[in-house]
C-alpha cells in the first residue's frame, strides 16, 4: 500500500483548479502552471524511485480490497511512462510560456493542459479497466479543448474528424468492456488475468480482444485506423502538438501493451499473430505516407504512425528481448518526437511557415537550431550512437531471434525510409537557401522559454543514446514484469485471495 | 428479454454507423448519440437481467438477507451517461462553431476548403494572431 501513487494525479488537477481560479490574473496563472508541472515531475520522480527500489507499488483507493475497489498500480512500465509524461509536460509547459505571450486566448490553456497531464498519469497508473476508460475520457475532453484553442480555420478542419473518431474509439472500448464484464464479472485487470484462463467461452473472449484492439488501435494510430492523425496533429499550437505527438498515441500503445499482456493472454497465437501483420503494415504505410508529404509537421505526424508500428512489433513478437525493445522504443520515441515538433515551431518562427517549399536557410542563419533538429531527427532515423539506434537494434535482433526475417527486413527498410524523410526536411528547411518567396525574418531572437526545453530534450536523447545501459536495464525489468504477470497479480490481489 | 435487448442494441449500432457514414455533421452527431446509447444498453444487458431486490441492506444487518441485484452495471452506465453527455455537449458546440467558421456542415466541402498547401492559409492567420 503506497499513497505515492496519488500525487502524480492529484497535483495536476489541483493546478488546473488553481489556474481556473486565477482566471483574471494571467501572470500569476502562468507561474502556478509552471510550478504545477515541476511539482508533477517531482511526484513522478519520487514514485519512479520508489518502484525501482521496492518493486511494484499498489494503492487500493478508499481501502476497498481488490477486486472490489479501484486499484492503482505502478510497475516498471507505468513509472517509465509516467517519468516521460513528467518530462514532456514540463518541456511543453515551458515552451508554451514562450509561445503564449502574444496569444489572447491563453486563459483556459493552463487548466486544460494540466487536466490532460492528470488524465495521462491516471491512465498509466490505473489497474482497473473501467477506470482506464474514465481516464481516457478525461484526456479526450482536455485534448479537444486544446485542439480547438485559438479557433483558427484549420483547427476546426482538424478537430472535427479528431473528435468523431476518438469518440468512436472510446465507444468501442466501452462496448468491449461491457461484454468483458458480462462474461467474467470483474474489471480489475489482475483479477481478469486469473479469470480469463479458466473461462469456458474462449472464442468470445478472443472476439472481445479484437474490440479492444480496434479501440486502442484507433488511439495509437495503427494501420488501418490512423487517418485521423495526420489530418489533425499539425493544426494546434506547437507546444500542444508536441505533447499530443509525444503522449496521446503512446497512451494507446501503452493500453495495448497492458491489455494484451495482462488481460488477453488466452489465445496469443491469434491476437499477437494479427498484431504482427498490423505492425508491419503500420510501419510501411506510415513511412510511405511521410515520403509523400511536404510540410514539416505533416511529415512528423506520418512518422508517428510508422514508429507506432515498431512498438507494436515488439508486443506482437512476445519475447523478453522484443518487449524490452518496445519499452525502450516508447521512452526514446516520446522524447524525440515531442522534441521534433518543438523544433518545427522554432523553424516556423524564423521562416514564418511550415511548408518546406517556402522554408530554407536555417542552417546558415541559425546553426544552433540546425543542431537541435539534427539530434532528434537522426535519432528517430536510428543513427548510432543516438537513442533510436539502440531501440531499432533491439527490435530487429528480437525478430531475427524468432526467425521473423520478413518483419526484420521491413524494420530495416522503414528505418532507411525514415532517413529519407529526415534528410528531406534537412535539405529543404536547413541547407537550401531561403527561396525568394519565403518570408525570412532575420531578426528573430529566441526566448529562453522556447530554447531551454528543446535543448534539454536533445540532451536527454544524447544521454539515452550514449549511456543506454540504465534505460536498457529498466526496460528489461519492465519487459520481465510484462512476460510474467504473476508478480503484478499478487501485488494487486495480495497473494492467495480471489 | 436478453434477446430483445440484444436485437434493439444491435439495430441501434447499425443505425448509428449508417448515420456516421453520412457527410452531414448533424447526422454524424445523431449517429454518435445513437451509438453511445446502444453501448449503454449493452452494459445494462451484459450486466445480467434478473428479477431480484435492489441492493439495500435492512437496518440492523451487515449483509443483505436475500439475493440482491448487482448494482455495479448501473453505476457503470451512470458514469458512461454522464461522460457521454459531456462529450456530446462539446460536440454540439464544436460543430456549431465549425459551421460558423467554415460555413458548411458538409464534411466533403470542409475538406475541400483545405487548400492544396495546408499551411498557406494556416500561417497567414497565425501571423495575424501573434505567431502561434
Amino acid at each position: 500500500m503506497s499513497s505515492l501513487l496519488i500525487y502524480p494525479i492529484l497535483l495536476p488537477f489541483g493546478t488546473a483548479a488553481a489556474s481556473l481560479l486565477l482566471w483574471r490574473k494571467p501572470a500569476l496563472q502562468q507561474a502556478v502552471s509552471l510550478a504545477g508541472v515541476i511539482g508533477h515531475l517531482t511526484a513522478c520522480i519520487v514514485l519512479f524511485s520508489a518502484v525501482t527500489e521496492d518493486g511494484i507499488q499498489v494503492l487500493q483507493v478508499g481501502n476497498w480490497p481488490a477486486p472490489y475497489g479501484i486499484s492503482m498500480v505502478a510497475d516498471h512500465l507505468s513509472v517509465l511512462m509516467l517519468m516521460v509524461t513528467g518530462i514532456l509536460g514540463t518541456a511543453a509547459a515551458f515552451y508554451a510560456r514562450g509561445e503564449l505571450t502574444a496569444h489572447s486566448r491563453a486563459k483556459s490553456f493552463h487548466a486544460l493542459f494540466h487536466v490532460l497531464l492528470g488524465g495521462l498519469s491516471g491512465a498509466f497508473l490505473t489497474g482497473d479497466l473501467f477506470n482506464l476508460y474514465v481516464w481516457f475520457e478525461v484526456m479526450l475532453m482536455a485534448s479537444f479543448g486544446l485542439m480547438t484553442a485559438g479557433q483558427r480555420r484549420a483547427q476546426f478542419r482538424g478537430a472535427v474528424p479528431y473528435v468523431v473518431i476518438n469518440l468512436l474509439a472510446t465507444l468501442l472500448f466501452l462496448l468491449g468492456l461491457a461484454l468483458l464484464y458480462g462474461l467474467t464479472g470483474t474489471l480489475n485487470m489482475a483479477h481478469l488475468h486469473q479469470k480469463i484462463l479458466t473461462h469456458e467461452a474462449q472464442g468470445l473472449l478472443t472476439a472481445i480482444a479484437f474490440l479492444f484492439m480496434a479501440a486502442f488501435g484507433i488511439k495509437a494510430g495503427m494501420f488501418p485506423l490512423f487517418f485521423w492523425l495526420p489530418a489533425s496533429y499539425h493544426t494546434p499550437g506547437v507546444a500542444v502538438s508536441a505533447l499530443f505527438a509525444g503522449m496521446l498515441t503512446k497512451v494507446g500503445v501503452y493500453a495495448l501493451i497492458r491489455t494484451f499482456s495482462l488481460v488477453f493472454h488466452h489465445d496469443m497465437a491469434t491476437t499477437h499473430g494479427v498484431l504482427l501483420v498490423i505492425a508491419g503494415l503500420t510501419m510501411v504505410t506510415g513511412v510511405l505516407g511521410a515520403a509523400a508529404q511536404n510540410a514539416f509537421r505533416r511529415i512528423l505526424s506520418f512518422h508517428i504512425i510508422s514508429q507506432v508500428g515498431y512498438m507494436l512489433l515488439g508486443l506482437a513478437l512476445w519475447t523478453p528481448l522484443a518487449l524490452t525493445g518496445t519499452v525502450f522504443y516508447l521512452v526514446h520515441h516520446m522524447i524525440v518526437k515531442a522534441n521534433l515538433f518543438l523544433v518545427s515551431g522554432l523553424g516556423r518562427d524564423i521562416n514564418g511557415t511550415m511548408d518546406l517549399n517556402r522554408m530554407g536557410g536555417l542552417y546558415q542563419a541559425y546553426p544552433v537550431v540546425a543542431v537541435l533538429f539534427f539530434i532528434p531527427a537522426f535519432s528517430l532515423a536510428g543513427f548510432p550512437p543516438l537513442s533510436g539506434f539502440w531501440a531499432k537494434l533491439l527490435l530487429i535482433q528480437a525478430s531475427l531471434q524468432v526467425d521473423h526475417y520478413i518483419v526484420a527486413a521491413i524494420a530495416v527498410a522503414v528505418g532507411l525510409m525514415t532517413v529519407y524523410s529526415m534528410v528531406k526536411i534537412w535539405i529543404e528547411a536547413f541547407w537550401k537557401p531561403l527561396p525568394s518567396s519565403g518570408a525570412g525574418d532575420a531578426a528573430v531572437s529566441y526566448s529562453g522559454w522556447k530554447m531551454a526545453p528543446v535543448c534539454v530534450l536533445a540532451l536527454i536523447t544524447l544521454v539515452i543514446g550514449i549511456g543506454a545501459e540504465p534505460v536498457y536495464r529498466l526496460a528489461d525489468t519492465a519487459a520481465r514484469e510484462l512476460m510474467a504477470p504473476q508478480v503484478y497479480v499478487e501485488a494487486v490481489l495480495g497473494g492467495g485471495r480471489p | 428479454m436478453e434477446t430483445a435487448l440484444a436485437i434493439v442494441s444491435g439495430s441501434m449500432v447499425a443505425g448509428g454507423i449508417y448515420l456516421l457514414l453520412s457527410q452531414n455533421l448533424v447526422r454524424i452527431l445523431f449517429g454518435l448519440i445513437m451509438l453511445s446509447n446502444a453501448v449503454n444498453l449493452v452494459i445494462f444487458t451484459a450486466g445480467g437481467l434478473t428479477h431480484t431486490k435492489p441492493a439495500l441492506i435492512e437496518a440492523g444487518r451487515s449483509v443483505p438477507g436475500t439475493t440482491v441485484a448487482n448494482a455495479l452495471p448501473q453505476a457503470l452506465i451512470l458514469t458512461a451517461i454522464v461522460i457521454g453527455f459531456a462529450l456530446l455537449v462539446f460536440m454540439f458546440v464544436l460543430f456549431y462553431r465549425s459551421y460558423e467558421i467554415l460555413g458548411t456542415i458538409d464534411t466533403r466541402q470542409m475538406a475541400e476548403s483545405d487548400p492544396e498547401q495546408p499551411h498557406a492559409a494556416d500561417t497567414t492567420t497565425a501571423r495575424q494572431e501573434g505567431g502561434l
